[in-house]
C-alpha cells in the first residue's frame, strides 16, 4: 500500500508522551556547567563599569564572563553570518561596551549548579552612559528608506516594478477602497526556552544540543565564528519544541554556550528564561497603506500597496509584505512599495508566515471594504478577479485550485446563509459575523542532499541534516522513502536533526518537505540505478533492464517476470550496504517559465457581545491547495495550528513596546496573551485536490504558513460584518468594540 | 550616568544543603539541595527526569504539570522541600489511556507541551468536576500549547473522558 496520503501518526508520538523524547536542555552529563545571561536594562549606550565581584565571590560561581573578559572571536562581520542573516553586520554577544537594544546579552554567569548561576546573575552591577534611543515607529515614518540588498534577499525578491499608471487608474476607478493598517510587535515565543548544551570532549571536539531550526546553519556558525575545523563541531536537535522561525539564525546561547565551554574546557548547558525570549527576533512592527481601485462591475483596475516597517540599526531584515496582490488579483496598474525605519531594537526575524500574514491583512481586508462598496459579495468579487496567472510575474502558476478552496470552503461551511448588510445577523446580545479572505505563500524549494542505503537486514536508512521542529519531518520522510522502494513504515530508518548528517538547509518557509522530499527522491534514484547494477551481475533476468522498468514493492525489485529481494541484493554486494548520497535541486529550467503558490482561502464566523465588544471566533474553515499532500494527519494539524495563530494575531498577541523606555512591557506568557483552549472552538481544513506535474518530483508545495495568511483578514471581515466597524488594528481587541 | 542593579538581590547566602526524600513515581529517591530548588529543577537537572518541562518557570505555561498525590500542580512553583513524603507522579510514570488518544488525534506537534497537558488531563478527569466540552477546555486552560494544538488536544481528552462531546 502505498503510504504517501495515508494519515500516518507522527512516528515519534510515544516518545512525547511518554516524556522520553529528549529537547537540548536535556542532555545531562556529570560536571555540567550552568549558564545565565545577564541582560541590558537600558536601550542604547555604553557600559561604564560592570560590577562583577559580589557574583565571582558567590559559592558556585566559575565564571562572570563579559565585554571585558570575553575569549576572542572572528574579526569580519561576514564570518558571524549564517544562511538567514538579513544584509548588515549580524549583532556579536559581548563584544564591546555598546549597547543596542534593550534586553541586549552583556554578561553570562558560569557556575556549578542551575540555582548559583541565576543568583549570580542577579547580582552584578551595571553603571550605563545611556543615550537617546528611538524605538517608535510610528513617530519615524518619514525616515522610511530603500532596504539594502543582500544573500537572504535571494528568498525574498523586492515588490515588482510599477505596471501601467497607477495614479491614473485609481482617480478614475468607479470604485475605491483605501486604508492604514498597523501592526505591533510580536514574539515567536515557543514552548521551549532556547538552550544549548555544549559538551566538550577534551580533545578540542564539541557536540552541541541546540534549539535549532538549521543544524548544519549553526554548525558553519559555530565554526566560522570560533576558528573551529567544521568537522570539529557537531550540532545535534533531534527534538526541537517549536520555533516558528525563532530558531532559524543562530541565537546568542548558543554563541555564550560555545564561548564558555570553550574557554573553560568544560561542557556548559546556556538556557534563556521567559523574558529573555523577548530579547531576540521578532515579527516587526508594521504599518501599511492600501488604495485598490475597481469597475463598476467589480474588475480590479489598480493596486497601491505601501509598507514600512521597523529594523535593527544594524541588519536591514526585509519581509514580503506588499508583494502579493498583484500576484492574486490581475491589476493592469500596480505601485507596490516597501521600505524600512531602523530603529534602537533587536533585528527581527522571521516569524511564521513572515510578511504573508502582515500583508494579506491589508489586501484582504481592503478588498472586502471594496466589496461593501460594490455592493458585491466578497467572495463573488474574488471569483470575478480570478485568475490562474500572475501579474506580478507575467507567468501562469504551475497549479492553481484556488477556486476550489473558494467554491469547496463557501459550500461547507454555509457562507449562502451570510445576509449581505452589516449587523444584519445576531444570537441574542450576539453580533453575529461571516467573513472570508484569500491567502496565498511560495511555493519554495531549495537544494539539499540525502543519503540512501540499504543494509543487509532489508532495511532502508535515509538521512538528512534537516530539523523536525514539530511539524511532522520523520513521519513524512520515511513516507516518501518508503513509497520509493515500496517498504512498509517499518522497513524504513530516517535520521536526521544531526550536521554530520548529508546537508539540508534551514528548516523553514514552508520549503523542508519538497526540498528534502526532492533530495530523498534524486537519491532513492541513485540507489535504484546501484542495486540493479548488482542484479545485473548477479541476475541474468535483469541483462537488459532500465532503471525506469524496475519496480519494487514488499522488499523486492521487479523486472518483467524477473524479482529478487533487496536481501539478496546486498548479499549479492557482498553483504554491504548499497548506499548513495545524491543532491536534489529544483529544476530551474522547466520552473523558469511558471509561478509556484500555495493557496487557501479562510471563512469565518465570530460572535461579537454587543456590550462587551468580546469577539469569538465561534467556528472557521480553511481550504488548502497545496499539491500533493503526503500526510493529511499531519498537514491538517500544520493548518490548525496557522489557524490558532490566526485567532491570536487577529485578537490577541502583541508585545506592547514602551517607547519611552524603548522596551517591551509584557515580556511574560501571563501578559503575551496567546489563546488557550477555552478560546478555541470549531476549526475545520479542507484540503482540495491538486495536481502539479512541473513543479517537483513529488508535487509538493507544503503546508507550514497557508494557515496563517487567509484567516487573520477574514477575522477582521467577519467583525466588520457583525458590527460595521472596520478596525484595521491588530491585535483588535474589545475595547475598539466596546462602544457598538 | 545611571547604575542598576539588574533584578531585585537574593540573599547573597547560598543556604544550605537538605537532604530530602522524594517518592517519585512509585520511587524512593533521595537528593540533596537547597532550599529554594523548585520541584521542576529537581526533577529536572537534579533526578533526570527531564520529561517534565520548563516553558515559564513562572506558572504561567503549564508545561511543568505534574501529579501529586493524584491533584496537578505547577512544579515550578512549588520547592522540591515541601514535598517530602508526597506522592509524585511525573510523565515518566504516567500509563494511561489518553497518551494513546493524544497519538492517535495528533494532540501535539513539537511535543513540548504534551507532558503537561496529559499530567493535567489526568489530574482533570480524576477531579471529575468538568462534565462538557466547554467545561474541560476551561479546566485544561491553565496549561498553553504554542503550536496550536489545542482542538486535538480537547478531541484526545474527549475520547477518553467518553459522552457529552457535543
Ligand atoms: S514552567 Fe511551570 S507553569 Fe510554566
Ligand atoms: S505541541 Fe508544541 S507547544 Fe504544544
Amino acid at each position: 500500500m502505498a503510504q504517501i496520503g495515508q494519515p500516518i501518526s507522527r512516528l515519534e508520538g510515544k516518545l512525547k508522551v511518554t516524556g522520553a523524547a529528549k529537547y537540548s536542555g536535556e542532555y545531562n552529563v556529570p560536571d555540567l556547567l550552568y549558564g545565565y545571561v545577564v541582560n541590558s536594562s537600558v536601550t542604547k549606550g555604553k557600559i561604564v563599569t560592570i560590577h562583577t565581584g559580589d557574583a565571582e565571590a558567590l559559592t558556585g560561581v566559575v565564571k562572570v564572563f563579559t565585554h571585558l573578559n570575553r575569549p576572542g572571536t572572528a574579526w569580519f562581520d561576514m564570518q558571524y553570518s549564517d544562511m538567514d542573516a538579513p544584509p548588515g553586520a549580524p549583532f556579536r554577544p559581548l563584544h564591546n561596551e555598546e549597547i543596542k537594544f534593550n534586553g541586549q546579552p552583556i554578561a553570562l554567569v558560569v557556575a556549578e549548579t542551575f540555582e548559583a548561576a541565576r543568583q549570580g546573575a542577579s547580582m552584578i552591577r551595571v553603571d550605563y552612559q545611556e543615550s537617546a534611543f528611538e524605538t517608535d515607529l510610528k513617530k519615524h515614518l518619514d525616515a522610511a528608506r530603500e532596504p539594502k540588498k543582500g544573500m537572504a534577499t535571494m528568498l525574498k525578491p523586492p515588490p515588482p516594478k510599477p505596471t501601467g499608471d497607477f495614479e491614473k487608474a485609481y482617480a478614475e476607478a468607479a470604485f475605491k477602497a483605501s486604508a492604514e493598517f498597523t501592526h505591533g510587535t510580536e514574539h515567536h515565543n515557543p514552548m521551549e526556552l532556547f538552550t544549548t548544551t555544549t559538551l566538550y570532549d577534551g580533545k578540542g571536539k564539541l557536540t552541541i544540543y541546540d534549539k535549532t531550526q538549521g543544524t548544519i546553519n549553526c554548525q558553519l556558525y559555530v565554526g566560522n565564528v570560533f576558528g573551529l575545523h567544521f568537522k570539529n563541531v557537531r550540532v545535534v536537535s533531534p527534538f526541537v519544541g517549536g520555533a516558528f522561525g525563532s530558531g532559524l539564525r543562530p541565537q546568542y546561547q548558543l554563541f555564550l554556550s560555545v564561548m564558555a565551554a570553550l574557554d573553560l574546557k568544560r561542557h556548559v548547558r546556556v538556557t534563556l528564561d521567559r523574558s529573555q525570549m523577548f530579547t531576540f527576533g521578532h515579527r516587526p512592527q508594521t504599518v501599511q497603506y492600501t488604495r485598490f481601485g475597481a469597475t463598476a462591475g467589480g474588475k480590479i483596475t489598480a493596486l497601491n500597496h505601501r509598507s514600512v516597517a521597523e529594523t535593527s540599526q544594524f541588519e536591514d531584515y526585509t519581509e514580503n509584505v506588499a508583494n502579493w496582490s498583484p500576484m492574486i488579483y490581475p491589476a493592469g496598474n500596480t505601485l507596490l512599495e516597501q521600505k524600512l525605519v531602523p530603529l534602537d531594537v533587536n533585528s527581527p526575524t522571521d516569524m511564521r508566515a513572515p510578511g504573508g500574514c502582515t500583508g494579506l491583512h491589508a489586501i484582504e481586508a481592503t478588498m472586502d471594504e471594496l466589496s461593501y462598496k460594490l455592493k458585491i459579495d466578497p467572495l463573488e468579487l474574488r471569483l470575478i478577479n480570478y485568475s490562474t496567472f500572475n501579474t506580478a510575474e507575467n507567468k501562469p502558476y504551475s497549479s492553481k485550485q484556488l477556486k476550489e478552496c473558494y467554491l469547496q470552503g463557501a459550500e461547507q461551511f454555509g457562507w449562502s446563509k451570510r445576509s449581505a448588510e452589516p449587523r444584519s445577523m445576531r444570537k441574542g446580545h450576539k453580533l453575529v459575523g461571516y467573513g472570508m479572505a484569500t491567502g496565498i505563500w511560495d511555493a519554495m524549494q531549495l537544494p539539499a542532499r540525502a543519503e540512501a542505503k540499504i543494509t543487509k537486514d532489508g532495511k532502508l536508512h535515509v538521512k538528512s541534516a534537516v530539523t523536525d521542529i514539530g511539524v511532522g519531518t520523520l513521519t513524512v520522510m520515511t513516507q516518501i522513502a518508503a513509497d520509493e522502494f515500496g517498504l512498509p513504515m517499518e522497513d524504513v530508518v530516517f535520521s536526521y536533526g544531526d550536521s554530520k548528517l548529508p546537508f539540508a538547509p534551514i528548516q523553514g518557509g514552508s520549503f523542508t518537505t519538497a526540498t528534502v522530499g526532492t533530495a530523498i527522491v534524486f537519491a532513492s534514484k541513485a540507489l535504484k540505478k546501484k542495486l540493479l547494477k548488482i542484479a545485473k551481475s548477479s541476475n541474468p533476468g535483469f541483462k537488459d533492464a532500465e532503471p525506469e522498468e524496475l519496480v519494487f514493492k514488499d522488499g523486492l525489485m521487479l523486472y518483467k517476470e524477473h524479482s529478487v529481494t533487496l536481501l539478496e541484493l546486498v548479499a549479492a554486494n557482498k553483504d554491504k550496504p548499497v548506499r548513495t548520497t545524491n543532491l536534489g535541486y529544483p529544476h530551474a529550467l522547466k520552473l523558469r517559465k511558471y509561478s509556484r503558490a500555495v493557496h487557501s482561502a479562510s471563512f469565518v464566523e465570530v460572535e461579537v457581545d454587543e456590550e462587551l465588544g468580546s469577539v469569538k471566533v465561534t467556528r472557521a474553515l480553511t481550504a488548502v491547495a497545496a499539491g500533493r499532500i503526503i500526510n493529511p494527519k499531519t498537514a491538517r494539524s500544520q493548518v490548525l495550528g496557522g489557524m490558532v495563530w490566526s485567532i491570536s494575531k487577529a485578537l490577541m498577541e502583541e508585545t506592547i513596546l514602551d517607547a519611552n523606555l524603548g522596551k517591551y512591557m509584557n515580556q511574560n506568557l501571563a501578559e503575551y496573551h496567546i489563546p488557550v483552549h477555552a478560546d478555541i472552538n470549531e476549526l475545520d481544513v479542507l484540503f482540495v485536490k491538486e495536481e502539479d506535474k512541473v513543479i517537483n518530483e513529488l508535487g509538493i508545495k507544503g503546508v507550514g504558513e497557508v494557515g496563517l495568511v487567509a484567516m487573520p483578514p477574514a477575522i477582521a471581515n467577519a467583525i466588520y460584518h457583525a458590527t460595521g466597524k472596520r478596525i484595521n488594528q491588530f491585535p483588535i481587541h474589545f475595547d475598539k468594540l466596546i462602544d457598538l | 550616568m545611571h547604575t542598576e542593579t539588574l533584578t531585585q538581590t537574593y540573599p547573597v547566602t547560598t543556604g544550605t544543603l537538605r537532604e530530602i526524600t522524594l517518592r517519585i513515581n512509585g520511587e524512593e529517591r533521595r537528593l540533596s539541595v537547597l532550599p529554594y530548588v523548585s520541584l521542576l529543577d529537581a526533577l529536572r537537572e537534579y533526578l533526570d527526569l527531564t520529561g517534565t518541562k520548563k516553558g515559564c518557570d513562572h506558572g504561567q505555561c503549564g508545561a511543568c504539570t505534574v501529579l501529586c498525590d493524584g491533584k496537578r500542580i505547577i512544579s515550578c512553583l512549588t520547592l522540591a522541600v515541601m514535598k517530602e513524603g508526597a506522592e509524585i507522579t511525573t510523565i515518566e510514570g504516567i500509563d494511561h489511556p489518553i497518551q494513546q488518544a493524544f497519538i492517535d488525534h495528533d494532540a501535539f506537534q513539537c511535543g513540548y507541551c504534551t507532558p503537561g497537558q496529559i499530567c493535567s488531563a489526568v489530574g482533570m478527569l480524576q477531579e471529575g468536576k468538568a462534565k462538557s466540552r466547554d467545561e474541560v477546555k476551561d479546566q485544561m486552560s491553565g496549561n498553553l500549547c504554542r503550536c496550536g494544538a489545542n482542538q486535538q488536544i480537547i478531541d484526545a481528552i474527549m475520547d477518553v473522558k467518553g459522552g457529552e462531546n457535543e
